[in-house]
Order: C-alpha cells, then structure tokens, then sequence
C-alpha cells in the first residue's frame, strides 16, 4: 500500500477512535448536571439517595471516557503535521487560529475544571463544585463547537482568499458560521445526545437484568429513555435539513450517498444494491420512482445531478452508499425502540418494574450510537474526498512523503493500541455497572454531606 | 527593528510556546517523574502517589497541547517541518502519553485482579513518553541531524530525562506526602539528583559541540559573562536541593518544599540557557520566527483570543491547586473524603 492510503488510513482509525469518546461525553456531562439537580430538588431523602447514586456511577464512567477522548485528541492535534504538513502550510493561517481557539476556550476550561468536579466535592462548596461542573459541561460543548466549525470550513470553505497559493482569512465570521456549520453542529449535538442516551439506557437495562441495579438505575434509565425519544426526532430533522445543505453545497456527495450515477430529473430513491463503480450503475438496485428528487428537494420533479458530472472529483461511491444507509438504518431503530420503550415504560409506572423485553431491547442498543455515528463520519469524511479542503486542496497533494514501512509500522502500533483500550473500555464499562455503588451503613459521613454513597471503587 | 504587528507578533507567539512548553515540562514532569517512580513503592503508597497526581495531571497535559497549537497557529510552516522530522519519537510518545493516561483511570475501576497491569502500564508509559521527548529534544538540537554523533547525543537525552522527571517528581511527592513515603521520596530523590546533574551538565556542555550556531551565541566575550549567572544559579539550587535531601531535618521541619523549587528553578535556567541559544530560529540553522510566520491576519485574530483567555486559564489553574492544596488524600467521587 502507498503512503498516501496509509496515512488515511491511519488518520480515519485515531479520528474514529477519538471520536467515540466525545461523543459520548459531550452529552453525558449535561445529564451529570441533570442528575445534580434532581438531586437537589428531589423531594424526600430516598430519592436524593437515588440521584446520588446515578450521578455518582455516571462520574466515574464520565472521568474513564474523558482520560480516552483526552489522550486520543493529543494525538491528533500532533498527526496534521506529522501526516499531513502540506495541509497546514497552505491552510494553516485558517485551521490553525480555529484549533488555537478550542485550546483557549475549551481544552484548558474542561481539563482544568474536571480535577474539582471529579475530586473537588469534598473540598469546595456545593455552589462551587456545580459551577465546576458546569465549565466542564460548556468546556466540552465548546469543544465541539469550534472543531465542527474547522471541519465545516474544510466542507464548504468561504471568507478567504488565495495568495500565493496559501490560504488568507479575509472575513473570521464567514469562516467559522461557513454555510454548513449550524447543521453539522446541530447534528453532532444530537448524535451526542442519541449515544449518551443509548449508553446510559442500555448499561442501566443491562444492570437491572443482572440484579445489580441500585436505586439510581431505574431513574437513569427513565431519563436516557426519554431524553433519547425527544432527541430523535429532532435529529431527524436535522439531519434532513444537513441534507439539503450538502446537496446545496457538496452535490457530489449526495450523488454518491444516494448512488445517482446519471443527472436525471424525477430520480428514483435507491433503498438497497450493489454499487459497482466501474460500470457506473447500481447492481440490484431495489428503488422508489421519483422519491430522491422528492426527498432531496422537496420537488417531484427535480432534477439532480449525478456522479458523472463530476469527473475525477466525487468521491468513492460504495463506502458512502453503505454507511449512509447504516447510520439511518440505526436512525430508525433508534426511533422505533425510544418511542416503543417510552410507551412501555409510560404503562408500567404504577408497577415500577420496567418489563424485561424492553430491558433486552436496550442492552442490545447500547452501542448504537457509536455505530451511527461512525456510519455518519464516514458519510461527510469520505464524502469530501478527493479533496481535503472541498473544491480547493486535493488531500494526495498534502500528505508527508515518508516511507510507507515506516507509516505502516506506526498504524500497526496505533491500531493494537486502540482495539486493547477499546476492548478494555467495554469490560470496565461492564464491570463497574455490574459493581455499582451501594450505600452502606459504615460509611463515613462528612459533615457537607446527606447522602454517602460508597462501592468498590 | 520597527515595532510592527509583522515583526512582534511572531517573537510574541514565540514567547506564548516557549512558556507553554516550559509549563508543560515542569507541571507534567511532576506527574510522568510520579509514574517513573511507581513501581518502587508499596501498594497502598502507589494510591497515594496517583491521588497526589490525580486532580492536576489532564491539565498538565494540556499545556503540550497548547505548545503545540501555537507552533501550528504561528508557525505552521515550522509545524509542518519539525514533526515530520520527528515522526518516529512523535508516534511513541503518543502511545507512551495514551497508555500513561488511560491507565491511570482503568487501575482504580478495573477489576481488583487487573490492577498491577495498569500500574505498569502507567509507569511504562511514564518512561517511555520522557525518553521519546528527551529524543526529541536531543534530534531538535541537531537540527534533525542523522549523523553518528547527533544520535548519540538524542540517545543520551532519550535516557537522562527520565531523571530529571523523576527529581520532580520526588520533590513533588515531599511536598504533597508524609510519612513513609516521604522519606522514601527523600530517598528517591538522592538517588536521581546526581545523575541528573551530571547530564544536565554534560548535556550543556556537548549542546555547543553539536551545534556550531549555538557554540558562537555562548563562547563570545562579552556575552560570556553576561551568561554567567545562568549556570551559576543552577548550582546555587542543585545545591541547596542537596542540602535538603541529606539533612532530613530540614524536610521534616517542613522546608522539604524547596526540593521541588529548586529543581523547578534548574528547569526554567536550562529552558532560559536554551531560548538563548536558539533565538532566533523556530528549525535550528534553517528557519527563523519570522520566515515561519503565518500570515499577521490570522496572527491578530489569535492573538485577541490569547490576551483574554491565557490570564484567566492561569487564574482558574491557580484556583485548582488551591483547592488541592496541602497533603494528598485518598481520592473520592462522593462528597467528603
């Protein structure tokens, strides 16, 4: 393989596996909060009790999650320039003062923060620890902000102009707010909060399947449930509207996506088949008439451009064909067992057993969200391709010449690195929801606090 | 020289880089020199030596990460040149830095059983990640050089650092422990403080040797002289950390603090001594700040974030280590300890 593939490669595997971290943070931290105050407004001491036990379970995966995202984001703040050092010389004056800003606002603010909030509560008042919490839950949202907007920008760049072959910011605002950046963002927010959703419901089913539940565990549960069965369909929405952007702006995308290999007005919707490059059709095509044109455009009889209007400038089709059809595959599902388990839940609250097939349901999913999520990485990352910034940088004109042995070496190590920490993530996951803490009647209390909650650690 | 944004705002993100940096290597040098000297303790004194790392060591690493951001920001030409060069020590301090942190979060929520993995796993990953950095250090000096005396000198960096991240470490462990472990972090620190100095020595003293451009900015009269404090200051605190580390009446009177000091003292001379002799260049011999400059646009438009959010990061990092002030305590998620 060439050095050119081994260093996407090699890119893809640490963004892949940096990614699934915050996604599940970013979210995670703002039920933290959450949890916190029902706590606080929690009407007797047996709830509060509850609450302190959901909070104090969902911290600790919460300081596991973010040690993960923490190491594997270092690692790729330095791998633009060892990989790809032609893409900061000629874009650096515009990635690099977005990448300074998530440093500035955010890094520092969550990092920071995070040592109070996971370690401070003894040590500081209630009002301090939960301002702490708070700057980490903004420092992590924030976080998300300006990388989506880097991203966006390398999606569909504006505000710049080209002096001698660099780029020059000539208007910061039409930079960071780029035509697809609220949509991207809304929809990583939501993705956010799908997988944090799905997580908590699942490894909270999976606890009370396994006797293991503590107070917390149904209140969690209830609360992923519910606040997935809102987020969906919102994510629906967005997720549409992103589509109308990309066709706006990225058409070669959405020719791929939806295997359109032809301009053609009234174009079918292709559900399944077997996308087949070479001859430039879909083989096994199962199809809907007039449906794409009617999805994509809201118009019956739209005409939309196909992949060979863009020749030698669209990206690869099977790749994008089928992790779109994944990450809305799992969209649906995510739909049908949130509003399912939320009408199940709804009717057995007299009882307060939550019934088991819903809890099976749940376990199944609890990872669905880093599967859709992925899915839809790849949509919009290799969607870009053949380019690096759309239209302008081609990504084979950026990347380091090194030998493609010694890159190859280097993916290898990454890549046993990543599949044992992953591996290992799950089990601990597995394991401190199948040990949670119980409230024991030896702990020590502290003089701040009404409810001590202690477990193996 | 005209005082215009173009010319002062690189040496400015210069000095931002160099402080990040420096930061980075006093403040994670205390908790990676806390990993090297793990596996040296008890179990139990092992809890408390990553309780006494444990609310401070993300944001120490943070600061790597700034470093790193205003070569890109600033320089990203440099950026670009400087870690393709040092590809190699760049991936191994990565997994070094991966293992290090991960682990130190799996040994406490693992199962019981697993828990020595991850304790090696920590201090594997401690050492590792000083010795890629001294390689890197070391390789930076030579201007990447690949000759036979460039890589003996990067491989005498690789296996000197960890010292003197152990020294910090120890000195930090004097400060925040008591008891047993203290001394055994008195004890420690004898055993590194000598090594260290003797390679900081003879690193300062082969750095010139290895680098003609270097050789001319030191070995010149006047600046000769001017330059004299420098080392001598570092003798001032190699010896007073020696004082302290072998009358273990000063420790136990509650001076044991000034260990620390003085190593961080030794630290911030050797980065001086440094910023010296590279000044101006960002790549030894080849590219100066201002060559490597991004364009001043990009650079005000940073520089604006910079000047409002750098003092309020120091305020609330100094907020941080109020709140931990003092002796290190069993860490909890609950409330109290």
């Amino acid at each position: 393989m060439d050095t050119l593939l081994l260093s996407r490669i090699q890119f893809a595997a640490n963004i892949s596996f940096h990614i699934l971290f915050p996604t599940i943070n970013i979210a995670l931290c703002w039920f933290l909060v959450y949890f916190r105050l029902r706590r606080g407004a929690a009407k007797d001491k047996a709830a509060a009790q509850d609450w302190e036990e959901a909070y104090y379970l969902w911290t600790k995966i919460f300081a596991l999650t973010f040690a993960l995202g923490v190491v594997s984001g270092i690692t790729m703040s330095f791998q633009f320039g060892t990989n790809w050092p032609g893409y900061m010389e000629k874009a650096g004056n515009i990635a690099g003062p977005l990448l300074g800003y998530e440093v500035l606002t955010a890094f520092f603010l969550e990092a920071t923060f995070l040592g109070v909030m996971l370690f401070g509560r003894g040590r500081v008042s209630d009002r301090v620890h939960m301002v702490a919490t708070l700057m980490v839950a903004a420092g992590t949202t924030l976080s998300a902000f300006w990388i989506l907007s880097l991203n966006s920008w390398m999606q569909t760049p504006q505000g710049f102009e080209i002096i001698d072959g660099k780029f020059h910011a000539t208007s910061w605002l039409e930079v960071i707010f780029n035509p697809s950046f609220p949509y991207r963002l809304a929809h990583k927010l939501l993705a956010s909060t799908l997988t944090a959703s799905f997580l908590i419901a699942g490894l909270s089913a999976w606890q009370i399947l396994r006797g293991a539940a503590n107070g917390g565990t149904p209140r969690a549960l209830r609360a992923a449930v519910i606040a997935a069965a809102i987020a969906i369909p919102l994510q629906i929405v967005a997720g549409d509207m992103h589509g109308l952007n990309t066709l706006q702006h990225q058409p070669a995308k959405i020719a791929a996506i939806e295997g359109i290999w032809h301009t053609e007005k009234s174009a079918p919707l292709t559900l399944f088949g077997w996308p087949n490059e070479k001859e430039g059709r879909t083989d096994y095509a199962i199809q809907v008439p007039k449906l794409a044109s009617l999805i994509l455009a809201h118009d019956i009889d739209a005409e939309l451009k196909g992949l060979d209007q863009f020749p030698n400038a669209h990206p690869p089709v099977a790749p994008v064909f089928w992790a779109f059809r994944v990450m809305v595959g799992v969209g649906v599902l995510m739909l049908l067992v949130s509003w399912w388990s939320a009408w199940q839940l709804r009717k057995s609250r007299a009882s307060g057993e939550v019934p088991r097939r819903v809890l099976h349901v749940l376990t199944a999913m609890t990872f669905s969200g880093w599967v859709s999520t992925l899915a839809g990485w790849y949509v919009t990352e290799i969607g870009r391709q053949p380019f690096l910034v759309y239209g302008m940088l081609r990504t084979s004109d950026l990347v380091a010449d090194h030998p493609s042995g010694m890159v190859l070496s280097t993916l290898i190590a990454y890549l046993a690195t990543y599949v044992f920490l992953l591996v290992s993530y799950i089990l601990v996951l597995m394991y401190m929801t199948g040990h949670p803490a119980q409230p024991t009647a030896q702990t020590p209390q502290s003089p701040k606090a009404a409810t001590p909650v202690r477990g193996p650690a | 020289m005209n005082l215009t944004w173009d010319n002062t705002l690189p040496l400015f993100f210069m000095a931002v880089m160099g402080l990040a940096l420096l930061a980075y290597v006093v403040l994670d040098g205390y908790d990676l020199g806390v990993g090297i000297l793990l596996p040296f303790a008890s179990d139990e004194e092992k809890d408390v030596m990553v309780s006494s790392i444990g609310p401070f060591w993300d944001a120490n690493e943070t600061w790597l990460v700034l470093g790193i951001g205003v070569l890109l920001i600033a320089f990203p030409l440099a950026h670009g040149i400087v870690l393709s060069a040092l590809y190699l020590p760049v991936a191994i301090m990565l997994l070094g830095l991966t293992l290090r942190g991960v682990s130190f979060d799996f040994r406490v929520k693992a199962r019981a059983a697993r828990k020595d993995m991850w304790n090696r796993l920590f201090s594997l990953g401690s050492v590792v990640t000083a010795m890629a950095q001294g390689w890197m250090l070391g390789s930076y000096l030579t201007g990447f050089g690949f000759d036979a005396i460039s890589l003996a000198f990067s491989a005498g960096i690789a296996l000197t650092l960890p010292t003197a991240y152990a020294m910090l470490g120890a000195g930090w462990l004097i400060m925040k422990t008591g008891d047993t472990l203290q001394l055994k972090a008195v004890h420690w620190a004898r055993r590194v403080l000598w090594p260290m100095g003797i390679t900081l020595v003879g690193i300062s003293l082969a750095t010139p040797l290895v680098s003609h451009t270097v050789f001319e900015r030191w070995f010149a009269m006047p600046q000769f002289l001017g330059l004299l404090p420098i080392p001598v200051a570092c003798a001032v605190a190699f010896f007073a950390a020696f004082q302290v580390i072998t009358k273990p009446k000063i420790v136990a009177a509650g001076y044991g603090w000034i260990v620390f000091a003085s190593t961080v003292l030794i630290f911030v001379l050797a980065f001086i001594g440094l910023a010296y002799s590279l000044y101006p260049y960002i790549v030894i011999d080849r590219l100066t700040v201002w060559q490597a400059a991004s364009a001043t646009k990009s650079l005000i438009f940073i520089f604006v974030g910079v000047a409002i959010t750098l003092p309020a990061i120091i305020v609330y990092t100094v907020f941080m280590y109020r709140v931990f002030w003092g002796r290190a305590s069993a860490l909890t998620y609950g409330p109290g300890g």
